[in-house]
């Protein structure tokens, strides 16, 4: 019997078990996936938002701008790249300014500090690469960039290491009411609690009708994105957003913490939940749109195309509440969710407190999780104490991001723990850089099948029916 | 930091012909430094015959061309480090490089020969659209783990882009039990070698479809089925010609990049069309004793050529080592006439011997003249009854000639006949 069980371990309910951790409880995340961060927290432009989108007075508003405040800590914390870059709402003509106006007012009154609106000759010192239509852009300095699925699986692992449970590939069927605990099913599993929480991404609507919720419901949003190569990382330097207009939002370009260049998203809207295909029309219409805003932007250097799937609430707001006894509703969390997740686990905490949940102090807390990069920001010196010790530290299997043994072996080994090549990439960078994977795949899925002591062809690219390879040639 | 004469980065076929050039031209000290645990590159995977036509007159399959020249390196006791990470070269020839037994370390060399090679495009950069099922890699890759690990990764496959190790991989899959439906290439033409297409294509009644490319990835955790179509003139699909096959893998064979992430640390100036650097007759780069060779400089369809001109670089750097530089008596441009696409060396900068220049047409075309231009004036002039961008051309210029060119630049093109 679980004490909280937290279905999805995406950022959201990955921060809420991290929150829980403090506490002891018995503490189980589920997820359906073969590995956590896989929904909407595993392909997004990564932005810690500075709080001026959202209407004033909704929990976006809030949320958003006290996760971008307390994001530097908790990042420090769980070892996490965080790059506070600045973004910049850019107007393409006069008519423009007065949208720009009223974001930068909103941003005021939702408590983001130091807003500016700044004019076409300092925007352009800013960012050079702009195009030469620029007019003015509303400069929001506290804005920052993260990498969605470190900081996920970060935020996971340090809850395992502090005592949480994870059980992957469990997709939740139903949910009973028995007494005063829950029975959560999926095909051929039981587990039973006294709290659950639904952090269950697009399909947190399903989940809820699961226990007679039918108040609200989500629609699935995809928004299709183009990396370019490091080489360009450094065509921009801040996140820079296009005006909104009557034409729609437009597409932003930004530089990732890893040092790429991001460009999209685009949205549409679609039936199937799970759809993260990329389109052909997609793909263009990010070219064209960046294109109009970046004209110098190298589109030959993309590396690779993604797709992720936005939950978009029927209600207009994030979904933070008790929905029945012992069950609390984190649904609906489109952007800002990234950045608002730190903010919400501890109130979500408050709220199960107040429905009964007792919190008692975990003492061997640890808030510090080791950085999964420690290995390649270290000195020479450094660095050849590591490999005395181990040696496969000295060993490089993915050449394009300088990815080494050791750090493909500790990934499998860390919470959560890695065991397909995508898994591996996520957490090591392995097969992330411009050859994405052509030379060190092979590598990887001999390593996994090694520390994992599985045949080499049982090793899968994301789990499930991805095999590799079809067992040994003739 | 140590000291050594001649680093050599990379221990393919480039790097080890380099080498003996190098040693054979008087210098002693020199290091190979390569990441893999053996030497021979990529040719260590290419299991099938067709190497060393050229140069040993005898057909060889890619170990047995790499082990001639690794007896070579061992005869002559040149050092060799093998699974070692080179991860950075400064312009003041400054290696730092990574592996198992010595961690990070340093050497100041006094030159250095870029021999990287080169790496397949993958499908990012193809931008293909769809989901991101197992099942899709490039062809290097499958055949990595045919022919190194031992695995089959896919039993229906279609294979995008007909470049040569695409077409060498159909008939290796096809030799394995695995059925290939179809090779799709998006050009009018094939980028592979004729008689690849032959051997490996015609004789296995795989269909080449000229002018086709992949719009679509099928399948959630496997490849399920690719979606193909024709293209247009301005290689654009056309949709109402598409097609749905299914199949579990989709190869990709869709040209080569050199790998030159060293070279760009260093600052080398990057020559936009072969993704190589800008070299001269000696092969070396705009940073002064540094040259490259082979794959790295630009993609070469044959290893021999890629030893003749590792040949060039080595001697290039003994000589840089043994005279503290060169005596540069011109500086003369290779410029691009009609239908070539580019050139090695792209400058000349000694009179006294002859050139050999290579270079790539851009099109498919059947009785022509190419011809070397002095302004008007014709410098060289010769006959073919075809050429294609698949198959690299060269021409010899004379010493006599470089040292008669009067408007500083040799311009090299392709007539039409008829
Ligand atoms: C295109 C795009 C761009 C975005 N850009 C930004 C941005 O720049 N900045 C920002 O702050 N936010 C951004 N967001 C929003 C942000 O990504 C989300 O708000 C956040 O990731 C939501 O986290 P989550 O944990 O609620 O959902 P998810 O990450 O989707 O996690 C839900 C998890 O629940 C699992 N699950 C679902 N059903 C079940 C079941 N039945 N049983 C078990 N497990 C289940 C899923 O597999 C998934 O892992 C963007 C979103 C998208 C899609």
């Amino acid at each position: 019997m679980y004490d909280v069980v937290i279905i999805g371990a995406g950022v959201v309910g990955g921060f809420i078990a991290r929150e829980l951790s403090r506490y002891k409880l018995n503490i189980c995340l589920l997820e359906k996936e073969n590995d956590v961060a896989m929904g909407a927290s595993r392909a997004n432009s990564g932005i810690v938002h500075a709080g001026f989108d959202a209407l004033t007075g909704t929990k976006k508003a809030e949320f958003n701008v006290l996760g971008a405040k307390i994001m530097k800590r908790v990042t420090d914390e769980l070892g996490v790249k965080y790059k506070n870059n600045g973004s910049l709402v850019v107007a393409y003509s006069e008519e423009e300014l007065p949208t720009l106006q009223k974001l930068y007012e909103r941003g005021v009154a939702n408590g983001v500090e130091n807003l500016q609106i700044i004019d076409k000759a300092k925007l352009l010192e800013l960012e050079p690469n702009l195009t030469d239509s620029a007019v003015a852009a509303l400069y929001a300095p506290t804005a920052g960039i993260v990498c969605p699925y470190e900081l996920t699986i970060a935020a996971v692992g340090n809850a395992m290491d502090n005592g949480a449970e994870l059980k992957l590939d469990f997709d939740v069927k139903s949910i009973r009411r028995n007494g005063d605990f829950y029975e959560i099913s999926s095909e051929n599993e039981t587990v039973e609690c006294k709290y659950l929480v639904n952090a269950a991404g697009v399909h947190s609507d399903n989940i809820a009708a699961l226990i007679g919720d039918t108040s609200f419901n989500v629609t699935a949003r995809k928004g299709e994105y183009l990396l370019l190569d490091k080489e360009f990382g450094t065509m921009a330097s801040h996140t820079i957003f296009r005006c909104p207009t009557s034409m729609g939002k437009g597409i932003l370009v930004s530089p990732t913490v890893d040092g790429n260049l991001i460009l999209g998203p685009t949205s549409v809207n679609i039936d199937d939940k799970d759809n993260n295909e990329t389109t052909p029309e997609g793909l263009s219409e990010i070219m064209s749109k960046t294109l109009a805003v970046m004209p110098k932007a190298p589109l030959r250097s993309v590396i690779t195309s993604f797709c992720g799937v936005r939950a978009v609430p029927s209600t207009g707001d994030f979904i933070i509440e008790k929905a029945a006894d012992g069950f609390v509703n984190c649904a609906g969390i489109e952007s800002p969710g990234l950045s608002s997740a730190p903010a919400i686990a501890p109130y979500v905490v408050e709220l199960l407190k107040g429905m009964g949940l007792s919190l008692e102090e975990n003492e061997s807390f640890n808030p510090i999780r080791k950085p999964a990069h420690l290995f390649r920001e270290m000195s020479m010196e450094d660095k050849n104490k590591v490999i005395a010790e181990n040696p496969k530290y000295g060993k490089v299997v993915c050449r394009c991001e300088t990815v080494t043994e050791g750090e493909i072996v500790e990934a499998i080994h860390t919470n959560p723990k890695a065991t397909s090549v995508d898994a591996i990439k996520r957490r090591t960078r392995s097969g992330m850089g411009r050859c994405q994977g052509g030379f060190c795949a092979p590598t990887v899925v001999e390593i996994l099948a090694r520390e994992l002591d599985i045949p080499f062809e049982a090793v899968t690219k994301s789990g499930g029916n991805s095999i590799i390879n079809y067992g040994r040639i003739k | 930091m140590r000291n050594i004469d001649l680093v050599i980065i990379g221990g393919g076929p480039a790097g080890m012909s380099a080498a003996v050039s190098a040693y054979n031209s008087g210098i002693k000290d020199i290091l190979i430094l390569d990441r893999e645990p053996r030497l021979g590159g990529i040719l260590q995977q290419c299991i099938h015959n067709g190497f060393g036509l050229h140069r040993f007159k005898e057909e060889l399959t890619g170990p047995e061309y790499s082990w001639k020249y690794e007896q070579m390196v061992n005869e002559l006791k040149i050092p060799v480090m093998l699974g070692t990470m080179v991860l950075d070269v400064t312009e003041d020839k400054i290696i730092t490089a990574m592996n198992e037994e010595n961690g990070v370390f340093q050497i100041q060399a006094k030159a250095v020969v870029m021999a990287m090679g080169c790496r397949e495009r993958s499908r990012g950069a193809l931008n293909i659209a769809g989901m991101r099922p197992a099942g899709i890699y490039t062809a290097g890759a499958a055949q990595k783990f045919v022919n190194i690990k031992g695995y089959l990764p896919g039993k229906k496959v279609v294979i995008l882009g007909s470049g040569d190790i695409g077409l060498i991989m159909a008939r290796r899959m096809t030799l394995e039990g695995a059925k290939v439906i179809t090779v799709c290439e998006l050009m009018p033409y094939s980028g592979g070698l004729t008689r690849n297409i032959v051997q490996c294509l015609n004789d296995f009644d795989i269909p080449l479809k000229l002018s086709h490319t992949v719009v679509k990835i099928h399948g959630k955790e496997r490849v399920e089925g690719v979606t193909i179509a024709k293209v247009d003139k301005s290689l654009k699909p056309i949709m109402e010609t598409a097609e749905y096959i299914e199949c579990d893998t989709l190869l990709l064979s869709c040209g080569l990049i050199p790998e030159n992430e060293l070279s760009k640390g260093a600052s080398i100036t990057l020559d936009r069309v072969t993704g190589g650097a800008v070299v001269d007759q000696r092969r070396e780069t705009d940073k002064k004793g540094i040259f490259a060779c082979g794959n790295v400089l630009h993609v070469h369809d044959l290893v021999d050529y890629v030893s003749e001109e590792a040949e060039i670089a080595g001697k290039g750097a003994a000589e840089y080592i043994q005279n503290d530089g060169f005596n540069k008596n011109c500086d003369i441009k290779m410029t691009l006439g009609d239908c070539v696409r580019y050139t090695v060396p792209q400058h000349i900068t000694s009179n006294e011997n002859d050139v050999k220049i290579y270079f790539r047409v851009s099109d498919v075309h059947k009785d022509v003249t190419v011809e070397a231009k002095d302004g008007d004036e014709v410098i060289f002039s010769r006959k073919k009854q075809r050429v294609a961008p698949g198959e690299m051309e060269s021409i010899l210029i004379k010493s006599d000639v470089l040292k008669n060119i009067k408007s500083g630049a040799i311009t090299v093109g392709v007539k039409l006949n008829g």
